[in-house]
């Protein structure tokens, strides 16, 4: 067996660290303290650690930039895959809890919604990046493989531009996360 | 990133009920062998025998007041206002559906003044002062003037309405509120046939509302909610000074604020300090914030969908993760009887 670097030694740490909201979100629902509207607060809190694991891997890039440390690489992948898993369990609680699975609803807010439909989209895109995420898809695609991994860009704006066409009037959040991938963005264009 | 670690349900050193009272409602209910469930709280409603209860209960002045919800707390209000809410009667205007309980009533508000959070307002409006606390009167009245609240509340007998309140963002309420028909307070007044609109302000107070000093509001305040004259003088439109037998607590609009049940929520203005009679139709808070998405009707409708979400159901409150308590939402909140008759040859996905 290879000798673990300082990287894979993290990993050990980090990979558990990132089910820790997961963990309280759970104990949460569990000891029923969420509010009298559970469902959607649930949901909230997954759609917005989706939201931070998104920026957190695209701050992996400018961060390796900014150190010199070439090894950071080695996070994206996991960070990219919880980005995932999260708005896999976003969805999930949404369809489950706050439709309690009516199709018809869901057919109606595809159809009708654009923070729906744009949600929807994102979270298609980031299904086809987890599941080209692999050693063997990389080799498989080659240099497309760069290419349809730039969509996670597109992913970030789908992404913000959900969470402010839900807002009622409170444009904060939204703008917080704008303004960071804005940055996060920023930061790739090469001088 | 909000992960709340107060429980929702607990209950406050405040809410507790004292041991007397406690087991006095023991042997009374025993006595009496009737009493009614509402929801989580259980709480005991129709006991209107205050004399059996007044002699225990011996806490001080405020605790005498029978109030027939016991296991709500008495906030910090002026005696006389305790003492008058404390005299409301049962109405007709009620309803089957099972209440929200006090706990949730109270921590889950819409109040942006006081924070977006849904539980900003319990947290952050507690100190709000409402005594001494004075509405303006203006506009085309016979009677303007500045009035006290107890000037406006003195000739005014309070009753009990549980109303269902239906939410813009489609979750609702059944609430029992304490108040008088606005139109009798209207017409005390006495508007000028130029009258065709009431207008309404919430208080302005930057230092006491926090919500007032965001610079990422998209909401102008004063808070600005408006009526036709003939929905202010609907009978079922209502000025509540308290919910579930006792003062309203700041968070939902102490201390006198509207309550219009067939409207969504966002027209049942809270904390009034001015009432407006008006010409034309007022230019109100939502409707500058987004024309297109909220009219100056606002009635409930689930025919006329928000641009953005469906208006057709509504999650009524409290519900759990897994019964989203999911109900079919009735055109004018199921006030159709009552107020259908206003919109008549309207078009109201036109006038929304």
């Amino acid at each position: 067996m290879k000798k673990m670097d300082w990287i894979a030694k993290s990993k050990l740490v980090v990979f558990p660290a990132c089910l820790i909201p997961l963990g309280l979100l759970v104990q949460a629902v569990l000891t029923n303290n969420l509010g009298p509207d559970p469902a959607n607060a649930l949901t909230r809190e997954l759609g917005e650690w989706a939201l931070i694991f998104l920026c957190s891997g695209l701050a992996i890039s400018p961060l390796r930039k900014l150190t010199g440390v070439n090894k950071l690489i080695r996070f994206r992948r996991m960070v990219g895959l919880f980005t995932l898993f999260y708005a896999l369990l976003h969805i999930t609680s949404y369809l489950a809890f706050m439709l309690a699975w009516d199709w018809g609803t869901l057919a109606e807010d595809l159809y009708k919604r654009p923070y729906i439909i744009v949600g929807a989209l994102a979270v298609l895109i980031l299904i086809a990046l987890g599941v080209t995420s692999t050693k063997k898809m990389m080799r498989r695609l080659g240099k497309n493989w760069v290419k349809l991994h730039k969509l996670v860009y597109v992913v970030a704006g789908l992404a913000v531009l959900h969470f402010l066409w839900l807002v009622k009037s409170d444009y904060s959040e939204p703008f917080m996360y704008g303004s960071i991938i804005t940055i996060l963005l920023l930061a790739r264009i090469k001088r | 990133m909000l992960i709340k670690t107060r429980k929702q349900s607990d209950v406050r050193s405040s809410e507790i009920t004292s041991e007397t009272v406690y087991a006095d409602r023991r042997r009374f209910l025993k006595k009496s062998g009737q009493f009614a469930f509402a929801g989580m709280g259980m709480t005991l409603v129709g006991c209107s025998d205050a004399s059996e209860s007044k002699t225990v209960a011996q806490a001080g002045k405020d605790s005498l007041i029978q109030t027939g919800y016991d296991d709500v707390p008495q906030l910090r209000a002026p005696h006389w206002l305790k003492e008058k809410v404390a005299t409301y009667k049962k109405s007709g205007y009620t309803t089957s559906e099972q209440l929200t309980p006090y706990t949730n009533v109270t921590n889950y508000n819409n109040f942006y003044e006081f924070g977006y959070g849904k539980d900003d307002p319990a947290k952050k409006a507690q100190n709000l002062k409402t005594d001494p606390w004075s509405i303006a009167i203006e506009g085309e009245v016979e009677k303007p003037g500045t009035y006290t609240l107890e000037d406006i509340l003195k000739p005014q007998n309070v009753e009990e309405r549980i109303y269902r309140l239906r939410c813009v963002e489609a979750w609702s309420m059944v609430v029992p509120w304490v108040g008088f028909s606005l139109a009798d307070m209207l017409k005390r007044f006495q508007p000028t046939s130029k009258a065709k609109y009431v207008e309404f302000h919430t208080l302005f107070d930057p230092q006491q509302m926090p919500g007032q000093r965001s610079s990422f509001s998209a909401i102008e305040y004063p808070y600005v909610e408006g009526l036709r004259i003939d929905e202010a003088m609907n009978p079922l439109t209502f000025m509540a000074v308290g919910l579930y037998g006792k003062t309203l607590p700041p968070q939902n609009g102490a201390p006198l604020r509207l309550v219009v049940p067939w409207k969504y929520g966002f027209k049942s203005i809270k904390s009034i300090v001015k009432i407006r009679f008006t010409e034309t139709m007022p230019k109100t808070t939502w409707v500058k914030s987004g024309p297109s998405e909220y009219g100056f009707y606002a009635n409930v409708n689930p025919e006329v969908s928000h641009p953005r979400w469906s208006q057709s159901s509504e999650r009524r409150l409290p519900n759990s993760i897994w019964e989203p308590n999911k109900v079919e939402t009735k055109k004018f909140n199921g006030y159709e009887e009552e107020v259908a008759h206003l919109y008549k040859d309207m078009n109201l996905s036109k006038f929304f």
